[in-house]
């Protein structure tokens, strides 16, 4: 078989058929590299953050090549001493020596005061022997475990923060141990963060279940009206919301003025409802429960109300007929919310940073405070990067079940 | 749902107890949106209903906290920054999202899912992570604390919406209308702008305006990658939450569930409108 112009038509089919693959690549490709760049690039960028450990050897490059012929026995030679000297005076012209105080203070606390007070003396110190000079700077420098701290740093990649981020950390020799009890916080986090989704995502479930039913059995006129009630919080802006719930919370606030009115509780005793877990839960719950009734909402309307109905007539009760009938038939709305739900939970920072106080804050508020207060920036990205694979996770389960094109919005 | 004639007692109060219950959880779902409202118009810097307010006497009622944001020379320039960077990365995303939505659609594209998989990623990652991301990359390449940088995150953050909103439209779009025009002469623009648009517009315009709030509603990001040049209104409120509560909040809420209404009446017009194009519902 020939095309018109003479060629094969199986070549001239696969021409065409090229031609139409690569218009459309085309038409992808600019999103696609604007997507790439603008996020899929810092995404990345982030993630080696989390394994970065170049402080060290960057600010102390003479003292890190120093240490690598170092056994690790007793304390290195004078020549690693004068190193090291060499490169705090550098680091304290060029002042990048803080940076190396603040890493070091990460793995042990007290260190900062160790460079920080060798780097103001080192000016004094003008010539050898350098061994003493040091340990007459700061006595730190004559025991073995800070040199071997400094040979351990030497490395420009580390897993040490992903362990910080599981409260975990190395000792001195290298070994993996568990943070001193004080310093454990981040797998209890952890754990109020999954705890706390599960809870919300539970709490949608049971009134988003109920009212996603009537909506989808109403007629449609009724039924349209009701979703604007749950259409409008969706649309409504975030920071909005959650004043409004300070506002009905706190002390003074609607529903403890609308308690103390009804006489529920004295008014010298109302709740704490804001500024605390339970804040965050209502909060939050409020703001998903458009995401959960959504879905239900949609898988409801498929289902033919002659089901229920035949179930009645085949001698089921109401309960039964709800329960193995009907039920059944939403699992996959159920599954598609709560996944939904779940995601966008475990990953929130907004609401419960203004409504949580200290009980009901989540990982996300944890990584924003080692970004803009602690400026631990590599611990960040380590716990941000342990949030992602949860997430990505998660998402991959939905997409499963669901399938990414079959997403509704609004 | 109506109650059967055949119901019995038992059956009867669990209807009505189903139904207050419902009740009950619409109104979990708007009293808070609508209590900010009275509360915005309060005489005095309170965040509760005062006995005035409650009495409906007109002294307890002002326009004081409206007239607090509009002679707040911060909240106007955060307002002008809001609309300046909601406007643009509409346009980019809507741009960028639809061209991409009508190439994922077209018959036999290669790597559709892997594709589709990154394009939605903005949506997936919780914006906590991009924020913390854009902050390190933006800040190394300088577009941190400028407008433009901000205007490329959040268009980021817009066109996974964009993409869904397309493609769904595209979904029932009769692929040989556009063999049809080329047929007839037509070049490709004249397709695209005849054809294609006038079809897929109503997905075009909601894409559009899940970009435009993800951008104007957006605080994480904002809150990363902003100086004080550029703050926007939700970051305002984020830090007036935070820091000397004021209600002019209330206020600036109560203008913002305005915009939010605004929007979701276009939103269902337009569904209205591509639902009676296609014959779905009665009239």
């Amino acid at each position: 078989m020939r095309a018109a112009d003479g060629t094969p038509l199986k070549v001239s089919i696969a021409r065409a058929m090229r031609r139409n693959r690569l218009l459309a690549l085309g038409l992808i490709a600019p999103l696609f590299f604007f997507i790439l760049f603008s996020f899929i690039v810092p995404i990345v960028d982030m993630s080696l953050r989390s394994i970065d450990n170049s402080v060290v050897p960057g600010v102390l490059p003479n003292t890190t090549a120093a240490l690598r012929d170092w056994d690790g026995e007793g304390l290195p030679p004078e020549a690693t001493f004068a190193a090291l000297a060499a490169d705090i005076n550098a680091g304290r012209e060029s002042r990048e020596i803080g940076k190396v105080a603040t890493r070091l203070n990460y793995e042990v606390s007290g260190m900062r005061g160790t460079i920080m007070g060798t780097a103001r003396k080192i000016a004094r110190i003008e010539e050898g022997p350098y061994k003493e000079a040091l340990i007459e700077a700061n006595k730190d420098w004559g025991e073995t475990e800070t040199w071997l701290l400094l040979k351990r740093l030497s490395d420009p990649y580390t897993f040490g923060y992903y362990l910080n981020a599981v409260d975990m950390r190395f000792d001195s020799v290298g070994n993996v141990v568990a943070q001193p009890e004080f310093r454990q916080i981040y797998v209890n986090l952890f754990i109020r963060t999954l705890w706390m989704s599960l809870l919300i995502t539970g709490l949608t479930i049971l009134l988003g279940y109920p009212i996603a039913h009537l909506m989808a059995t109403l007629p449609l006129r009724y039924s349209n009206l009701l979703m604007i009630l749950v259409l409008l919080p969706f649309w409504t802006s975030l920071l909005v919301r959650t004043t409004a719930w300070i506002v009905m919370l706190q002390s003074e606030g609607v529903i403890n003025s609308l308690m103390v009115w009804i006489g529920l509780i004295a008014n010298d005793a109302r709740p704490q409802l804001v500024h605390n877990k339970i804040g965050t839960i209502i909060a939050m719950t409020h703001i998903l429960l458009p995401f959960m009734v959504l879905p239900l909402y949609s898988v409801m309307k498929t289902i033919p109300p002659s089901y229920m109905r035949a179930a009645r007539s085949l001698g089921a009760n109401q309960l039964t007929a709800f329960v193995r009938v009907y039920m059944p038939q939403t699992m996959a709305g159920v599954g598609a919310g709560c996944i939904l739900v779940f995601i966008l939970a475990i990953g929130y920072y907004i609401t419960p940073e203004l409504v949580g106080g200290t009980s009901g804050t989540l990982i996300s508020n944890l990584i924003a405070y080692h970004m803009q207060q602690s400026l631990n920036w590599s611990l960040a990205a380590a716990l941000g990067v342990i949030l992602l694979g949860t997430v990505a996770a998660l998402y991959f389960i939905y997409n499963r079940i669901v399938g990414i094109d079959n997403m509704k919005l609004g | 749902m109506a109650l059967p004639s055949y119901a019995g007692p038992v059956e009867r109060i669990w209807y009505y107890s189903y139904r207050v219950a419902c009740g009950a959880i619409f109104v979990f779902l708007i009293a808070p949106i609508l209590v900010v409202i009275p509360l915005s118009f309060n005489s005095v810097p309170f965040f509760t209903f005062t006995p005035e307010m409650l009495s409906f006497d007109p002294a307890g009622y002002s326009l004081r906290w409206y007239r607090d944001f509009l002679n707040n020379p911060q909240w106007i320039h955060s307002l002008q920054n809001s609309f300046i960077i909601a406007i643009a990365s509409t346009i980019l995303s809507t741009t960028l999202g639809t061209l991409a939505a009508l190439g994922l659609s077209r018959p036999y594209t290669p790597y559709k899912s892997v594709i589709m998989g990154i394009l939605i990623s903005p949506m997936i990652v919780p914006l906590i992570i991009s924020a913390t991301g854009m902050f390190f990359f933006y800040t190394s390449i300088g577009l941190a604390q400028t407008h433009l940088g901000i205007i490329l995150a959040h268009t980021a953050l817009g066109t996974p919406f964009v993409v869904i909103t397309v493609t769904a439209t595209l979904v029932g779009f009769d692929q040989s209308l556009i063999r049809a025009a080329q047929n007839l002469g037509a070049a490709p623009t004249t397709v695209f702008f005849r054809v294609i648009m006038p079809l897929i517009l109503p997905g075009v315009i909601s894409g559009g305006l899940f970009a435009f709030i993800t951008s104007f509603d957006e605080v994480v990001v904002v809150l990363f990658l902003a100086d004080f040049d550029q703050r926007t209104i939700p970051l305002q409120m984020f830090s007036g939450l935070r820091e000397q509560i004021s209600p002019t909040i209330l206020a600036v809420a109560t203008l913002l569930v305005l915009i939010s209404v605004l929007l979701l009446t276009t939103l269902e017009l337009l569904r209205r409108r591509s639902e009676r194009l296609r014959g779905l519902s009665p009239q």
